[in-house]
């Protein structure tokens, strides 16, 4: 008798936990306000990306096309995979003595790891991260980035005062 | 050529099978060639190296700094979990004290990474059952702390937070409020984990008993975190060796002794309870001061042999480092929890159904990077 | 001459005497059947990929998604691009396989599913053939397609297959029983195992209430047993994706695959129709004795989509467990069936010939 009472019990017990999971399920049917699915392409104008998320690296310009890099290379040593690359030349300034001033500041997207190091040693915060995150191109070379704007310049001490 | 014609005794030969390096419940490219014997599996070999990167390698080339984000790389899952190591070590060697508010805040991001890795197995498990509609409840609330991450982190699954002295950046001024809001929210959903799939008659029974391991051989073998903990193996670092702010928490180890996958199972579940423990107390406790100390840019420990552990979120994750006094370490050794936890999947799963060695090595819960290295 | 939407007979029997006018019996009779084939391969095709559709969405609200919502409003042209997508496909061939068999599988899983739609009574006069034996023909040709699903995973030369189609033919051998003993049940009810006869006898109240509480536990007992029967949701060991990647069908590519997936799906829809014949009273609208204002509302919609309506409930019962539950292992399957659903069963049925004896059914 006990046998059969046990079979009942695991019968009638199983058929209860295989219905409240059937609950749980059944409330989020009928409950269509809970989806959380963004819809992306469509929210696009409306997509707001956190400040701090790392989406590729920049260099800001301001209005005068000038930027902070003073091709110190800090970035370059620093960065574990080789992502950047800091190409300077030599220039003469008026009065007769030698600069060095950047010339290219390439950046590898797809070597990147997003590790921030380049950013976090950088002296003259001339480097950071935007919030870009729509990398996809057809073609590798496309991740290969300058990031320096053509014919830009360091911003001198004065004009950032 | 003539074709040779065996004579195979049916009964006595076994049927090989590859599981993987594609399969849809090796979770990665783990390779797993089984021996059957009808539906019974015999015999389990793991093949390791389909993603082997050579990360140990790497490190001798890399400062120390460079090494932090490559263990990234290995538990992506618990990639905050394995940065602290190397942070914890470095300022171990250097015997820098970081301020307290940095051992808060690393605490706090560690259990919201335990919490994420806790729920993606969970969605992951109810998978390797059939149950798919797990994946997505889980992932719906994974999202609420990835989002907590990105705000102050800036990366959603690798944060890349920790440097040696402390944190790259300061937290977010919603951080708190954030975090204040989602364990409310993940206590009203923890329930419904388990109306689903724990109290489930078809999972239980799944599970009960199936790829039982003894204490002893749980040790024998190095398994450690949750699955260890199944068997009753008390081996969680956070309690016996504690770090950061850990021991400024009041939190219980969890310890089941049957050693299956239904208590490996139960044994995460209940440490997402603990962890919204731990959260709460620290949450409304982060004391003011830096987020970092001044380090020097380059970085050389002292001649010398170093290792530090955590518990990442399936085991206990090590680091091992020679140094000769430069700025690159002569010898890195990770121990990584999952290549342990592989190890005894044979000693489990054998003997069982096919379908029981999936529900094993989801309870195992193996993330393939971190065995490869 | 006007036909009515709730009697089709006169509309059948018109176009049959117009046939019979023009041309010799036998050409008649070809004739007829050529157009029932055509519109069951329509009816085959349209069922098909609405409830590919219906799954998705369904299992996309569940899941807190919203399922396919690209192509088309709601998404409603998704399973149209995909058939498409598929009839465009490569078909690879594999080497070492069985060739013939290969290719005849997919071909015996979508003719067995294919012919049990013959028996079934859509409507008042929606009927191709009214068998004497129609419970018996149904049951018999619908689990045909177990042949099919062994020869897939035979002649694929892939282990995962083989263990995948074993698999399946150990599940319908035994859950075959349950569905044959819950049905008859009902025919010990009916007494009769003409599906029309039977259909006919709900007029007053579906049998699911006359027939008290045995009918109820044949009901449940024929809801498991067939999903089980159709490879789904909890059953679904012979594909089962996380052990057997995609089990039968797993070397399977382009049309030949689209043809087991139809079937999974036309197959579903066979029992939950056999369910909602059988027990719910197929397209019978809903009368309660005595309401007879109640009866004429419910009797104005017409019993086409009686049929249909009750159909998609079983079938939403179907996948509400599929998209819940955790997969049963292969020695629970069989344990399940052999020693709860067969006993019950067993059981089941001498409780409902003492109640048919005693006359305590409605």
């Amino acid at each position: 008798m006990n046998s059969i009472i046990k079979y009942l019990k695991d019968l009638f017990g199983g058929i209860k936990t295989l219905l409240t999971g059937m609950m749980v399920t059944g409330y989020y049917f009928v409950h269509p306000k809970e989806i959380v699915t963004q819809q992306y392409p469509e929210n696009r104008k409306t997509l707001v990306m956190l400040d701090r998320f790392k989406g590729e690296l920049v260099m800001p310009h301001d209005e005068n096309n000038q930027h902070k890099c003073t091709a110190c290379s800090i970035c370059e040593i620093n960065c574990p995979n080789g992502t950047i690359e800091v190409i300077s030349k030599q220039t003469e300034t008026e009065d007769g003595k030698k600069k060095k001033e950047l010339d290219t500041y390439i950046y590898k997207l797809g070597m990147c790891t997003f590790c921030g190091l380049c950013v976090k040693v950088c002296p003259q915060d001339a480097i950071e991260f935007s919030n870009e995150f729509e990398h996809a191109v057809f073609d590798k070379e496309k991740l290969t980035k300058t990031l320096n704007h053509p014919g830009s310049s360091l911003k001198s001490k004065q004009t950032a005062q | 050529m003539t074709e040779e014609i065996v004579q195979h005794d049916i009964e006595q030969e076994e049927y090989l099978l590859n599981m993987g390096p594609q399969h849809p419940s090796t979770h990665g490219v783990l390779r797993l060639l089984i021996s059957l014997k009808g539906e019974t599996v015999a015999n389990i070999e793991p093949h390791c190296g389909y993603i082997h990167r050579g990360i140990e390698k790497m490190c001798e080339k890399l400062t120390y700094q460079q090494i932090i984000h490559l263990t990234d790389r290995l538990d992506y899952l618990s990639a905050h979990i394995n940065n602290e190591a190397v942070c914890l070590l470095v300022e171990d060697a250097l015997q820098i004290e970081v301020p307290e508010r940095v051992k808060y805040i690393r605490t706090i991001i560690s259990e919201l990474s335990r919490l994420a890795s806790h729920e993606l197995w969970w969605c992951a498990f109810g998978m390797d059952m059939g149950a798919l509609t797990t994946y997505f409840y889980g992932l719906r609330d994974r999202e609420k702390i990835l989002d907590i991450f990105e705000e102050t982190t800036g990366g959603r699954l690798l944060q890349s937070y920790n440097c040696p002295g402390g944190l790259m950046n300061d937290i977010h001024p919603n951080f708190q409020k954030r975090i204040k809001e989602f364990i409310p929210y993940f206590r009203k959903k923890l329930p419904e984990y388990d109306e689903l799939l724990t109290g489930n008659v078809i999972m239980q029974e799944r599970t009960k008993g199936i790829g039982p391991i003894s204490k002893e051989d749980v040790i024998s073998w190095g398994v450690t975190g949750p699955s260890g903990r199944g068997s009753g193996f008390a081996c969680d670092v956070r309690k016996h060796h504690p770090y950061s702010a850990y021991d400024k928490v009041q939190f219980e180890e969890i310890l089941f002794t049957e050693g299956d996958s239904l208590a490996r199972y139960k044994v995460r579940i209940a440490e997402m309870w603990e962890s919204l423990k731990i959260l709460e107390q620290l949450v409304d406790n982060i004391p003011e001061g830096d987020y970092a100390v001044k380090m020097k840019p380059i970085i050389k420990l002292p001649e010398g042999e170093y290792y530090q552990r955590v518990e990442a979120c399936r085991g206990e994750f090590g680091v091992y480092v020679i140094s000769s006094g430069e700025k690159y370490p002569v010898r890195v050794k990770l121990r990584s929890p999952n290549f342990s936890n592989l190890s005894a999947l044979n000693r489990m799963a054998a003997g069982f159904k096919i379908a029981d060695l999936v529900a094993v090595g989801g309870s195992l819960d193996l993330v393939i990077p971190d065995i490869d290295r | 001459m006007a036909f009515s939407i709730y009697d089709l007979t006169a509309f059948n029997q018109s176009i049959h005497e117009a046939l019979v006018q023009n041309l010799s019996p036998f050409w008649a009779l070809i004739v007829e059947m050529t157009i029932i084939g055509l519109v069951f391969l329509l009816f085959y095709a349209i069922v098909g990929l609405f409830l590919v559709y219906a799954e998705r969405k369904i299992c996309g609200f569940i899941q807190n998604r919203v399922g396919p919502n690209r192509v088309g409003p709601y998404g409603i042209f998704q399973t149209i691009a995909d058939f498409i997508k598929l009839l465009m496909k490569e078909l690879i061939y594999i080497k070492n396989a069985d060739k013939f068999l290969f290719n005849l599988a997919p071909f015996i899983v979508i003719i067995a599913s294919f012919m049990a739609i013959a028996a079934i009574p859509f409507g008042l006069g929606l009927h191709a053939i009214d068998f004497n034996i129609g419970v018996l023909y149904v049951m018999a040709v619908s689990s045909l397609g177990v042949i099919g699903i062994l020869l897939a995973g035979w002649s694929s030369n892939n282990k995962y297959s083989l263990i995948g189609a074993m698999r399946s033919g150990a599940q319908i051998v035994s859950y075959e029983l349950s569905i044959g003993l819950s049905l008859v049940t009902i025919v010990i009810l009916s007494g009769s195992m003409q599906l029309s006869t039977i259909v006919e006898q709900q007029r007053n109240c579906w049998f699911i209430f006359s027939g008290h509480i045995p009918a109820f536990i044949a009901f449940v007992i024929f809801l498991i047993a067939s999903t089980a029967e159709t490879n789904r949701g909890p059953f679904d060991l012979a594909e089962a994706e996380s052990e057997l990647t995609a089990g039968f069908h797993t070397e399977y590519s382009g049309i030949k695959f689209a043809f087991f997936f139809l079937a999974e799906y036309m197959n579903m829809f066979i029992v939950a129709s056999m369910a909602a014949t059988l027990f719910w009273g197929g397209w019978m609208p809903f009368h309660i004795p005595g309401l007879t204002s109640f009866n004429h509302v419910m009797d104005f919609i017409p019993p086409f989509f009686w049929y249909m309506g009750k159909t998609m409930v079983v079938i939403f019962l179907m996948m509400w467990f599929k998209w819940t539950f955790p997969r049963l292992r292969i020695d629970q399957l069989l344990k399940l069936e052999w020693k709860f659903l067969l006993p019950i069963n067993l059981f089941n049925i001498v409780l409902m010939a003492l109640v048919v004896l005693m006359g305590w059914h409605l």
